[in-house]
């Protein structure tokens, strides 16, 4: 241990040298504008604190490589010790960020304990009957707590928009779940149909004065049409073009709605979207003339929170739908071939498999449960601009399919709550969530590149699992 | 003509620019076969120390344009250069040998965190540059209208000649270029001839992030005005024209840029610079469907 400490602390300096050039000019120089130029305000003070950090974090880490565990619990212990003390520190966030740091060592300290502890239990066959189990079990529990979920004391208004947002990320994820997830395309352009489903409903109900219910099924298919044609060309391209291809696509669709002004008003946006109706009652305190609204028809007293019930209930039944449509499409030929094609093209294609229409149907299909999700979307904000869909949109639902492990269900829900549901908690954190979400993004693929939810499994096997072949 | 020999001048220095930066792409996809979808990001963070550096340079007292330009110039070479190493250590390198589209999701998580940091440290307005050179001269009149070179169109294209001459020699001659090279080829040949791979890979991507960095200074310089989300836009420019010139060729990643740079120029000067834009990506949409190799690339072959 002796010979080795010089060694780690040399490295630990390293890596805090390197900390503070990232830093220096970035972090230590704040540029701000003063009308007739820019002028600096230092933060040199929050730039040595996080050197030090970065320096006791490193030392720590490689402590805890080395098998030397105390000693980095002790010295994560110091640094929660620091963060939580009344220490006087520029910004409320060095706090939080020394204190984090603290934990996450802390974490990092304890893992193996943890990791065999857990490996152990899930060795023994009842603990991998347990897990099987347990996952089967825990999607019933979460469907049933959804169901349920309006009717309990704590469904306020604000936990009903997380609801039905939490809800229309898991029907996109479970979307793109197809293409990526089944399919192995990665598709960086996927918002541009959610834009396109949003724009068919938007622009048919103000302009043409359709119904909902009439213009979500035009609108899927406006977003598979749209998908065939982007499709159909790119699909032959290996998959990291395919990527940056789909990402020019996304851009394209969201700078031609922002500037085509006749059709779509620019970057204004369509405005007074009607909401979706029950059987042509609609949710409001005074119906328009010819109509009735829900609270006459049912014969209930009117209360605001109606409307977002029934959004509430469409997004879970709209979302169910892909979940449903998905898990039996994997066990038709198509679905099959779908996996099959992510696995290895070359063999697909000596076994018969027309890549590019198996390909185009993956795709398909997805932009159509996106254009499903668009035109809700559209339904429930009732004002839609170029705004909401940018790049970053589809990056967030991306790393939601990503975290929730590619092609897993039940990991896009639990993605989708912990990506979507926590930032939105901690709405405070602000600009810091997209930074922790870009660094989770890294994080999540150096570590777990399979997914938190690693249930990637072939719907089909030629030997079961375990007992010998390749599988 | 008069407007024409305008439009060329200028789309020859916005296509340095993008050259520059394409250059980055182009190696580093070829040597590990993956897009470095950060590198806009660098190219942000050169542009944003490159401002810093000339408000420092102010302050010190240093007027000279020339001295302040070389030394930012090295600034931003070098502190970005450790962005770029950084960047490769922490979220590409764990990451090889991993499925095909890991380092790709790991590339966005960057890009995405590293704007979201410099948004945080450096505020969401867009920063006035100040102009560091300013004057030029008249080529010719013509019908009234006067073609002008600025001084510091002259500076922006001899920079990125100089640098271009001095990199292909690195390339061509030196024997880190050598190494490269053999990576390139084969990496797992490489490093049985005693070629240290992951130091020829970090070297790649300190070699780009410098590139990089003067695309940002010499953007500053042209433009004046600079925010955290230029990399986005320009990274995806520049990968268009890395993918144009034929991806993994040098020469291929200059004429990619000119020819991005052009039609940019030419679009938003003819036809409609709202839709100056959706040509860069229509352009790269049809490069990759009808000759996904570019102008300058050897076919790929995918071998079983």
């Amino acid at each position: 241990m002796g010979s080795r400490l010089p060694q780690m602390l040399k490295d630990a300096g390293l890596t805090a040298f390197v900390g503070a050039a990232l830093g220096i000019f970035i972090v230590g120089f704040r540029t701000v504008d003063i009308g007739r130029g820019l002028t600096f305000d230092y933060h040199l003070v929050d730039l040595a604190v996080a050197v030090v950090v970065i320096f006791v974090g490193r030392l720590g880490l490689s402590l805890a490589a080395n098998g030397l565990r105390w000693p980095a619990i002790a010295l994560g212990a110091v640094m929660i010790a620091a963060g939580a003390s009344p220490m006087q520190l520029p910004s409320s966030f060095l706090h939080w960020f020394v204190a984090l740091g603290g934990v996450l060592l802390v974490i990092r300290a304890i893992w193996p304990w943890a990791n065999s502890a857990v490996n152990e239990a899930a060795r023994t066959p009842s603990g991998r009957a347990l897990s099987t189990a347990g996952t089967k079990w825990f999607g019933w529990l979460l469907l049933a707590g959804a169901v349920v979920m309006p009717f309990t004391p704590f469904a306020d208004q604000k936990t009903m928009d997380l609801g039905v947002l939490i809800l229309t990320y898991v029907m996109l994820g479970w979307g793109l779940n197809i293409v990526v997830g089944l399919a192995g395309l990665l598709d960086l352009g996927y918002v541009a149909f959610y834009a396109v489903g949003a724009y068919s409903y938007a622009l048919l109900s103000t302009q043409h004065g359709l119904g909902f219910w009439s213009v979500l099924p035009l609108a899927g298919m406006m977003a598979a049409l749209f998908g065939i044609l982007l499709g159909f060309p790119v699909l032959r391209l290996r998959g990291d073009y395919l990527a940056i291809v789909t990402l020019g696509f996304g851009e394209i669709i969201r700078l031609i709605l922002l500037n085509w002004f006749d059709l779509t008003n620019g970057p204004a946006g369509i405005g007074s979207i009607p909401g979706p109706t029950l059987f042509g009652a609609v949710f409001a305190e005074t119906a328009p003339a010819g109509k009735q609204t829900v609270s006459e028809m049912l014969g209930i007293p009117f209360d605001g929170n109606h409307r977002l019930i029934f959004l509430y209930y469409i997004i879970l039944v709209l979302a169910l739908i892909t979940n449903v449509f998905t898990q039996r499409m994997r066990r038709l030929p198509v679905g099959r071939a779908w996996e099959a094609l992510r696995e290895d093209e070359t063999a697909c294609r000596a076994l018969g498999i027309n890549p590019t229409n198996t390909k185009l149907t993956a795709f398909a299909i997805g932009a159509m449960f996106a254009g499903f999700a668009g035109s809700f979307f559209a339904a429930k904000q009732r004002f839609i601009s170029p705004e909401s869909f940018v790049f970053i949109e589809s990056a967030i639902i991306l790393a939601i399919v990503v975290l929730g492990g590619m092609g897993s269900q039940i990991g896009v829900v639990l993605a989708a709550v912990l990506l979507i549901g926590l930032p939105e908690w901690f709405r405070d954190l602000g600009n810091y969530r997209m930074l922790a979400f870009g660094m989770a993004m890294v994080l999540i693929m150096v570590f777990r590149p399979r997914g938190l939810i690693a249930h990637r499994e072939p719907s089909i096997r030629l030997h079961p699992a375990g007992s010998g072949g390749s599988g | 003509m008069a407007y024409f020999t305008q439009q060329l001048i200028n789309a020859i220095t916005l296509g340095a620019i993008y050259g520059l930066i394409a250059i980055g792409y182009t190696m580093v996809y070829g040597i590990i076969g993956m897009i470095n979808f950060a590198h806009g990001e660098v190219f942000m963070i050169g542009a944003f120390i490159s401002l810093i550096g000339f408000m420092i340079c102010s302050m010190l007292g240093i007027g000279s344009a020339p001295v302040a330009i070389l030394l930012v110039l090295l600034l931003a070479m070098a502190f970005s250069a450790v962005y770029g190493w950084s960047i490769e250590r922490t979220a590409y390198r764990p990451l090889r040998g991993s499925f095909r589209l890991a380092p790709l999701i790991s590339a966005i998580g960057v890009s995405i965190a590293l704007q979201n940091y410099v948004q945080l440290a450096q505020g969401a307005r867009p920063k006035p540059g100040g102009q560091i050179v300013s004057g030029g001269f008249n080529l010719f009149t013509d019908d009234g209208f006067d073609v002008r070179v600025t001084w510091l169109q002259i500076i922006i294209v001899v920079v990125t000649i100089v640098l271009m001459a001095g990199f292909t020699w690195l390339i061509a001659r030196t024997s880190l270029g050598r190494q490269q090279r053999a990576c390139e080829q084969d990496m797992k040949m490489a490093s049985l001839l005693g070629v240290n791979v992951d130091r020829t890979i970090s070297l790649t991507f300190v070699l780009g992030a410098a590139l990089a960095a003067v695309a940002g200074m010499l953007f500053l310089m042209y433009y004046g005005v600079i925010d955290f989300f230029i990399g986005f836009l320009a990274g995806i420019k520049a990968f268009t024209a890395a993918v144009l010139g034929g991806i993994g060729s040098l020469p291929g990643a200059m004429l990619g840029g000119l020819l991005i740079g052009l039609i940019e120029v030419f679009w938003a000067g003819y036809f409609s610079s709202e839709y100056k834009d959706v040509a860069a990506f229509a352009i790269l949409v049809l490069v990759l469907i009808f000759r996904p190799t570019g102008l300058l690339g050897k076919p790929e072959i995918e071998k079983v």
